[in-house]
C-alpha cells in the first residue's frame, strides 16, 4: 500500500524524470570532441544541485543537534566545492578557446 | 511567497537546460556555462529563503559552509595546471557524490528518530541515494589517485577481480536491503561502508588510460544520486538537474567509448590492464631503433613543405606547448604547412589536448581529427610525434592480440619521415610496446621535449 502511495504522490516528478532523461540525451547527442572536457566539467558542476537538499535539511535541523549540523555542513562544503570549482574551471578552459576566435 | 520561490526554481531549471545546450556548441559554450552557473545561484538563493514554518534555519552554519566550499572550489580551479585538470574534475565529481551520500545518511538517521521505519518508496529512495552517492565518491577518489599517478593499476588489482566485484555488488545490495529491513545506526553505516568499498573496487581493474570514460560514467552516477535525493524533498530542480547530468553523462561516456572503438563493458571489465602485456611473441625482438640528432631534425623540417605534429600528454608534461607554437611560427614563416593531429583520447580526457593547445594560441583550424589528419599525413614530409605513443601505435590495426586492437589511430608511419620525441624507450600509458618506433622511416629523438624542441628551434634559426 505504501508503494502505491509513493507513486501517487510523486507522479508528476516521475514524469519529469522520464522527460529529463530524453532531454539530456537530445541535448548532448551532437557535441564536437573539442568540447567533451568542458562539457563534462560543466555538467559535473550542475550535479552539485544536491546542495539544495543539504540546505533544506540543515534549515529544519534542531539548533542543538550538533552531530547532524556538522555532517550537513560537510555535505554543503563538498557540494559547494563541486559547484564553484566546476563552473570556474569550465570557464577557465573555455576562455582559452575564446581568445583565439577573434 | 512560495509561488515566487517555485518560479525561481523553474527559471533555474530552464537555465540548466539552456546552459547544457550552450555548452555543446563552441560558439555558445562560454555563455552556456555562465547560464548554468546563474541557474545554480538562483536555486541556492531560493532554497535559502524557501518559506518553512518554525524552523531554526541555522543560517550561520549554512553561510559558513557555503563560504568555505566556495573558497576551496574557487582557489583550486584557479590554481590547477591545465595538465592536471582531469584529476580535478574527478575529485569535484567525487565530492558531489559524497555530499549526496552524507545527505542520505542524515535522512536515514532522521527517519530512525521519528517513527517506526517502514519499507516504502521514501526509504528506498534514501537507500538508493546512499549507495549511488557512495559509489561515486570512492570511485572518483580512486580515479583521482590513478590520474595523479599516486596509485598505479597494479597496486589495486587483485587476482580474480571481476569475481570480487560481483560479490561486492551483491554485498552492497544486501547491506542496503538489510539497512532498510532492520534500520539502525549500525546497519546504515555498514551499508555506507560496503558501498564505498564497492565503488573503489569497481574502478580498480579499469586501466589508467580509461579513466576519462570512468569519470564521465561516475559523473552520470553523481547526477543520478542528486536526482533521487530530489524526490526526498519533492524538489523538481534537483530531479531535473540531476537527471540532465545523468543522461548527458551516459551519452558522453558512449561517445568516448566509441572514439576508442571499444564497448562500455569492455572498458569496465578492464580491457587494458587484463592484456597489458600485449602480444606474447614480440615482433620487435632483435630490431633496433634509429636515432636522429637535433641537427638532423632541424634540416628535415627546414626543407619540408608539409609538417604534421601529433602531440600527446608527454608534450603537456614537459610544458612544451609554448615551444610548439614557436616552432609552428618559425615553419609557417617559410611557407611550410603545419597541421596537428588530435586523437580523441589524446591527453588524459577527450578534448584535453585541444584545451592545452588553445592555451598557447594555436589556431583551432589547424587541429585535425583522425580521418582528416591521416589524409594530410600521406602528403607530409615530416611527422613529429611529440610525447604521444598509444595513439600512433600500428598494433591497433595489425595485432589482434594487442589490447588496443581496433582503436582508430593516427597513421604516422604514412609520412615520408617520422620523428618520435620521447623521454626514453618506456611504454606508453597503456603499457604496450609500439612497433612504430622500429619502422624504417622512423627516427627517435630522445630527451625532455622542452629541451629537445628548444635545440631544434635553434638549429632551424641557424639554417636561415
Amino acid at each position: 500500500m505504501e508503494w502505491t502511495q509513493f507513486i501517487n504522490e510523486n507522479m508528476l516528478s516521475i514524469y519529469l524524470l522520464v522527460f529529463a532523461v530524453f532531454l539530456g540525451f537530445e541535448l548532448i547527442s551532437k557535441v564536437p570532441s573539442v568540447l567533451h572536457t568542458p562539457l563534462m566539467s560543466g555538467a559535473n558542476a550542475i550535479s552539485g544541485i544536491v546542495l539544495v537538499g543539504s540546505i533544506l535539511f540543515i534549515r529544519s535541523t534542531e539548533a542543538d543537534h550538533y552531530l547532524a549540523l556538522s555532517i550537513a555542513a560537510i555535505a554543503i562544503i563538498m557540494a559547494m566545492i563541486n559547484i564553484v570549482g566546476g563552473f570556474a574551471v569550465t570557464h577557465r578552459m573555455l576562455s582559452m578557446f575564446k581568445k583565439k576566435q577573434k | 511567497m512560495e509561488a515566487y520561490i517555485q518560479l525561481a526554481y523553474l527559471i533555474g531549471a530552464i537555465a540548466f537546460i539552456l546552459g547544457l545546450r550552450g555548452l555543446s556548441d563552441p560558439r555558445t559554450a562560454r555563455r552556456g556555462n555562465l547560464t548554468a552557473a546563474f541557474g545554480m545561484t538562483l536555486a541556492i538563493i531560493a532554497s535559502l529563503i524557501y518559506p518553512m514554518e518554525s524552523v531554526p534555519n541555522n543560517y550561520l552554519w549554512i553561510g559558513g559552509a557555503l563560504f568555505i566550499g566556495a573558497f576551496i572550489g574557487w582557489i583550486s580551479a584557479q590554481r590547477v595546471q591545465m595538465t592536471a585538470m582531469p584529476q580535478l574534475v574527478s575529485i569535484f565529481n567525487g565530492l558531489g557524490g559524497g555530499s549526496a551520500m552524507l545527505l542520505a545518511i542524515l535522512e536515514f538517521l532522521k527517519l530512525l528518530d521519528q517513527e517506526e521505519v517502514v519499507l516504502n518508496g521514501y526509504s528506498l529512495t534514501i537507500a538508493f541515494t546512499l549507495g549511488v552517492g557512495a559509489i561515486s565518491f570512492s570511485g572518483s577518489l580512486l580515479a583521482y589517485f590513478k590520474l595523479a599517478g599516486t596509485i598505479r593499476d597494479k597496486h589495486v588489482l587483485l587476482p580474480g577481480h571481476q569475481w570480487i566485484n560481483l560479490i561486492l555488488l551483491l554485498a552492497t545490495l544486501g547491506t542496503l536491503g538489510y539497512a532498510l529491513w532492520v534500520p539502525s545506526t549500525l546497519t546504515i553505516l555498514l551499508a555506507a561502508g560496503v558501498s564505498l568499498i564497492y565503488g573503489w573496487s569497481f574502478v580498480a581493474p579499469i586501466g589508467g588510460a580509461d579513466m576519462p570514460v570512468v569519470i564521465s560514467l561516475l559523473n552520470s552516477v553523481t547526477g543520478l544520486s542528486a536526482a533521487t535525493a530530489g524526490f526526498l524533498y519533492d524538489n523538481q530542480i534537483m530531479i531535473l538537474g540531476g537527471i540532465l547530468v545523468g543522461a548527458s553523462g551516459i551519452i558522453l561516456t558512449l561517445l568516448m567509448v566509441r572514439a576508442m572503438n571499444r564497448s562500455l563493458s569492455n572498458v569496465i571489465v578492464g580491457g587494458f590492464s587484463a592484456s597489458a602485456k600485449g602480444s606474447t611473441n614480440d615482433p620487435n625482438a632483435g630490431k633496433s631503433v634509429q636515432e636522429a640528432s637535433s641537427a638532423d631534425v632541424g634540416i628535415l623540417l627546414n626543407y619540408a613543405s608539409k609538417v604534421v605534429i601529433v602531440p600527446g600528454y608527454g608534450l603537456a608534461v614537459a610544458r612544451a606547448q609554448g615551444l610548439i607554437k614557436e616552432l609552428e611560427e618559425l615553419l609557417m614563416k617559410q611557407d611550410i604547412e603545419v597541421y596537428y593531429g588530435i586523437h580523441p583520447v589524446a591527453g588524459r580526457m577527450p578534448g584535453h589536448m585541444n584545451v592545452l593547445l588553445a592555451e598557447v594560441d594555436i589556431d583551432y583550424d589547424r587541429l585535425l581529427g583522425v580521418d582528416k589528419c591521416n589524409n594530410e599525413i600521406k602528403e607530409a614530409d615530416v611527422v613529429l610525434v611529440i610525447g604521444a605513443n598509444d595513439v600512433v601505435n600500428p598494433a591497433a590495426l595489425e595485432d589482434p592480440a594487442s589490447s588496443i586492437y581496433g582503436m582508430p589511430i593516427l597513421q604516422a608511419w604514412n609520412g615520408k619521415n617520422v620523428i618520435v620525441f620521447k623521454r626514453s624507450m618506456n611504454t606508453g600509458y597503456a603499457g604496450i610496446q609500439n612497433p612504430l618506433f622500429f619502422k624504417d622511416n622512423t627516427k627517435m629523438h630522445f630527451g625532455d621535449a622542452s629541451k629537445t624542441l628548444k635545440d631544434i628551434i635553434t638549429e632551424i634559426e641557424n639554417l636561415n
